[in-house]
């Protein structure tokens, strides 16, 4: 069931828009927000309010790679490394998060907290080596600083912080 | 760009040719040809006229231009860049070269992308040797790359039984999804990913769930989708192509079924002759297997000692002459009885009712009846309008649409299809009245109007009478009404389709007022089954002879006595009903059925034939009614006989005998059981022989000299006697399609219940879909009658 502030904020997007179907993306991403992924129910319903198959919301997800159709960590941690930040030791940190949580790219930690992927320049090469977690941007990076991030990140997650 | 992003779903407007028609033409020069066209007209179009072909992979006729290959490149004097033919609208004066070695060189460059990923297996690719890629990269020498990366690599997907995905294989030209999208309204296919990586996915992600029309199959230039029932089993060259009429429901689409070794591989209508066009349905497509099916019944069965044992045709035949005889003779004419089938020819039907009437001297003879056609003829003759008929062709052209009752996306996909091109391509209004949410009145419809259950008739009456219309009738709003008669009055050339819903009196009604709509109304009844308008037309009817003559009318029976040479009975026989009555009652002794399964159909209790004399059954499976039977002969299938058939539509087509396909010696295939028909090279499964040979053996039984050798000889009869069947031979024989003019008076439907539909849908088909493993393979199958996908 979707919460009753999301169906408000569907009806709110879907007005602002001209063709109703513009809305998919957008959409999209507020739902995934509040459920952490798309869900079946989450494409039937946008499929529905916007008056197209479910399979063209499908094809939509399929091509943004920020969008997901599993569940994913709470905390994604998107590490770029692309050219700036490749030559500011963004590989490195890659590999960091990738020893230190155990996990490949797109993988999750079995405890349901992280996530990793690999991801092209976030527009912050003037901090690179740089990370975007959920929303957040984290720069000029080092271990050492990856390694205090999800400290506090299980930390804030202990403490019952919302994502 | 050949896996392009830009490619997506950018929604293209149609070629204004389709929309308008054209007056004015534009003239323009390709290679070096004068080339005169109507205005609007595309340029790849022009070409195709000119008998220039272009090479193409995204373009497709009558669907939404997609841009998207970059294989139609053309040099266009005065612009500066190479242009795409197919989204380029002619213009006067333009001066096109589409031959010169910067378009070739242009086209090879395409040729590499469109390969980047491509495997090039055409030893095993279903498609080799129909390839429009295979053909392209023959033509431009583009098999070398100049990449060096690896090229990627998926498995073959199974979207469905009888859809297969191989993503390696695809160029990405959409014309799968916009078949499906706009020619079939079911939108099941999707693009997902992007880039090279782009792929055609399912509208269930890990499956499909659609009409599994295989539309997407056949438009596939390349071998990327594939049919689950053809795949790895044949090369197109090893087949023997012949285009027949599909046997299921009754809008009569040209099916070309391609044989090899006596055995159906596929169906389908690349060609895109007959009233379909590129067209077919699930059935009609795949649903074909049943002909190939094990269970067929090859020899004929004969009752001793209350089992069914295997016999001869010699024995089974002369036993079934002398039983019915000898009870004729004891019991009179009136204690036997004939009943025919939905599917077999008009020359079989005519030959049927030819002995029902001449030779067992009875007029008990009816089939189950789907439509009332009857009831429409006399209508349309009284109304002296019988050329008011509307065909399938028609149907397509339409501006406006009436259609009551019925739901063509499930029993009628042709005429459904048809309707949709009408709405889509020529921006023709649909009006449904129906008591059910049908698709076509959620998709298609301008005005809907929901009547209670069985209201059809009720509502066709206060139309036609102006009567005020009952209350609770219409059930979405009491304006609906006066907004469809509103619209309709401002129509022109409406044409009428209705189902079973109306019969008898309401067809009258539904005539009176129909035609006084303006402009040219016609009319279209909708029946089950490929020849259920041949049935009523050749007379499987107990008071109408051939033409819709009838009975009682002496005049009628003098013109069939003269050509047949024998007395025909005056009085009206007994219709099915009354005859499964009289056979439970013992009233009637003798039973003789044609292609029919009257236990099921009229669901019959346990036994109820138990007392008849005797029960001779002609059928291609073991079915209810053969089990009760007496005699069950063996009978060929509609892929292994020749004859006509006549749509629901009232257009006549000849089912053409396939040829059998590689030289087998007949050694292998045993006896040939005919005389009607040279069977040398043609379609047969051993051991059964068509209703046209059953009956022409039995009349000789009987003793009687008929004068046919074959269904052609038949049918030349039926041309010169049968009212509304003079039609010309040569283009009926070369696969054209020819509408027939019923006219007559015969006597008004005798009660209600006689006229039924089967109800089925996309993936049924009475008797035979049970033996149909397509058909059942898929699963939508097994979803309720009525699920819209
Ligand atoms: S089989 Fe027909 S309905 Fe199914 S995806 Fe292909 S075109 Fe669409
Ligand atoms: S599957 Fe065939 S028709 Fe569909 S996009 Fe690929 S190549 Fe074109
Ligand atoms: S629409 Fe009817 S005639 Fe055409 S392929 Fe389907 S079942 Fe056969
Ligand atoms: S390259 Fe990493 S943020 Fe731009
Ligand atoms: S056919 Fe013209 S771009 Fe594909």
């Amino acid at each position: 069931m979707l919460s009753e502030a999301l169906k408000a904020k569907f009806d709110q997007v879907i007005a602002r828009y001209p063709v109703k179907r513009s809305a998919i993306v957008p959409l999209l991403l507020f739902g995934q927000d509040e459920i952490g992924y798309i869900s079946d129910e989450l494409v039937e319903e946008i499929a529905r309010r916007v008056e197209v198959r479910p399979i063209e919301v499908i094809e939509d997800i399929s091509y943004y790679s920020m969008l997901h159709r599993q569940p994913i960590g709470k905390y994604n941690l998107q590490v770029c490394t692309n050219i700036s930040c490749l030559l500011r030791g963004g590989e490195e940190i890659l590999e960091h998060c990738r020893r230190r949580l155990g996990i490949d790219p797109k993988g999750t930690t079995p405890d349901g907290l992280f996530s990793l992927e690999e991801v092209e320049c976030l527009g912050a090469c003037c901090g690179a080596p740089a990370m975007q977690v959920n929303y957040e941007f984290y720069e000029n990076l080092t271990p050492e600083k990856v390694d205090r991030l999800i400290e506090e990140l299980r930390i804030r997650t202990a403490n019952g912080h919302p994502r | 760009m050949a896996r392009g992003d830009e490619a997506g779903e950018i929604e293209t407007p149609m070629p204004e040719t389709t929309l308008a028609t054209a007056a004015e033409t534009v003239t323009l020069v390709i290679d070096g040809q004068s080339v005169t066209v109507p205005k609007g007209t595309l340029l790849i179009e022009a070409a195709r006229q000119a008998g220039i072909e272009i090479p193409s992979y995204c373009y497709y006729p009558n669907l939404s231009l997609q841009g998207a290959c970059r294989m139609c490149l053309v040099s266009i004097a005065k612009m500066p860049k190479l242009q795409t033919a197919c989204t380029t609208i002619v213009s006067e004066g333009m001066t096109v070269h589409t031959q010169t070695p910067e378009v070739a060189n242009a086209r090879k460059a395409m040729l590499e992308f469109e390969l980047t990923n491509h495997p090039l297996d055409c030893p095993v690719c279903d498609k080799g040797g129909e390839c429009e890629l295979q053909d392209a990269v023959f033509r431009y020498g583009a098999a070398e790359t100049r990449f060096m990366e690896a090229k990627l690599h998926h498995e073959e997907k199974r979207f469905s039984n009888l859809v297969y995905y191989d993503w390696p294989r695809c160029i990405l030209c959409y014309r799968c999804i916009r078949i499906c999208d706009e020619g079939m309204d079911v939108n099941a296919l999707g693009i997902a990913f992007r880039g090279a990586r782009s792929e055609i996915i399912p509208n269930r992600e890990d499956h499909l769930e659609c009409e599994e029309c295989g539309m997407c199959i056949d438009i596939c230039p390349v071998g990327a989708l594939t049919s689950g029932t053809y795949r790895y089993k044949a090369r197109p060259w090893e087949l023997s192509y012949t285009g027949t009429i599909c046997n299921h429901c009754g809008d009569g689409c040209k099916t070309t079924l391609g044989v090899r070794n006596n055995e159906i591989i596929r169906a389908n209508n690349r060609d895109h002759s007959g009233i379909n066009g590129e067209f077919l349905c699930v059935k009609g497509r795949f649903g074909w297997d049943f002909v190939n099916s094990r269970q067929r019944l090859t020899v004929p069965l004969v009752r001793r000692n209350g089992h069914q044992e295997q016999s001869t045709w010699q024995e089974a035949l002369s036993l079934t002459h002398k039983t019915l005889r000898a009870i004729g003779e004891k019991y009179g004419a009136d204690s036997i009885a004939v009943i025919g089938s939905n599917r077999t020819t008009n020359e079989e039907n005519y030959l049927l009712q030819r002995l029902a009437r001449t030779l067992l001297g009875t007029n008990n003879i009816d089939h189950h009846r789907t439509a009332d056609y009857s009831s429409l003829v006399s209508a349309l003759t009284e109304a002296r309008a019988t050329d008011r008929y509307a065909t399938m062709d028609d149907l397509s052209a339409a501006a406006s649409v009436l259609l009551i009752g019925n739901d063509p996306t499930h029993q009628h996909p042709l005429a459904a299809y048809q309707i949709r091109q009408a709405v889509r391509l020529r921006g023709a209004r649909l009006y449904v009245v129906n008591s059910a949410e049908i698709k076509l009145a959620v998709r298609q419809a301008s005005v809907f109007v929901k009547v209670r259950a069985g209201g059809e008739a009720d509502l066709v009456g206060s139309l036609a009478d102006q009567r005020p219309v009952p209350p609770g009738l219409v059930l979405n709003g009491a304006d609906k009404l006066g907004a469809l008669a509103e619209r309709l009055a401002k129509e022109s050339d409406t044409i009428i389709v209705f189902g079973d819903e109306l019969r008898g009196a309401a067809i009258g009604d539904l005539v009176r007022w129909g035609l006084t709509l303006p402009g040219r109304p016609r009319f279209m009844a909708l029946g089950d089954y490929a020849n259920s308008r041949g049935a009523a037309d050749m007379g499987l009817l107990p008071g109408t002879l051939p033409g819709y003559r009838a009975v009682a009318d002496p005049e009628a029976r003098a013109r069939y006595e003269a050509v047949w040479g024998a007395p025909v009975p005056a009085g009206e026989g007994r219709h099915i009903r009354a005859i499964l009555d009289a056979a439970q009652s013992g009233e009637i002794k003798a039973l003789v059925v044609f292609g029919s399964n009257p236990v099921k159909t009229f669901q019959l209790p346990e036994g109820a034939l138990s007392r008849l004399a005797f029960l001779v059954v002609s059928e291609l499976f073991p079915t209810e009614t053969t089990a009760c039977a007496d005699v069950v002969l063996p009978a060929a299938s509609f892929a292994e006989k020749s004859g006509t058939v006549t749509n629901t539509s009232g257009q006549l087509q000849w089912m053409r005998r396939p040829a059998r396909g590689f030289d087998v010696p007949d050694s292998a295939l045993g006896p040939v059981p005919t005389r009607a028909e040279p069977i040398l090279n043609t379609m047969r499964r051993t051991g059964t022989r068509s209703d046209l040979e059953i009956l022409l053996a039995l009349a000789r039984e009987f003793g009687a000299r008929w004068p046919y050798r074959s269904a052609e000889d038949v049918l030349r009869e039926i041309i010169a006697s049968v009212p509304g069947y003079a039609v010309a031979l040569p283009p009926l024989l070369m696969g054209r399609a020819v509408a027939t003019q019923a006219e007559g008076t015969p006597p008004p439907l005798e009660r209600p219940d006689l006229v039924f539909t089967s109800r089925d849908s996309l993936f049924t088909s009475g008797t035979v879909s049970r033996f149909s493993w397509a058909l059942n393979s898929v699963e939508e199958s097994k979803q309720p009658h009525g699920h819209i996908f």
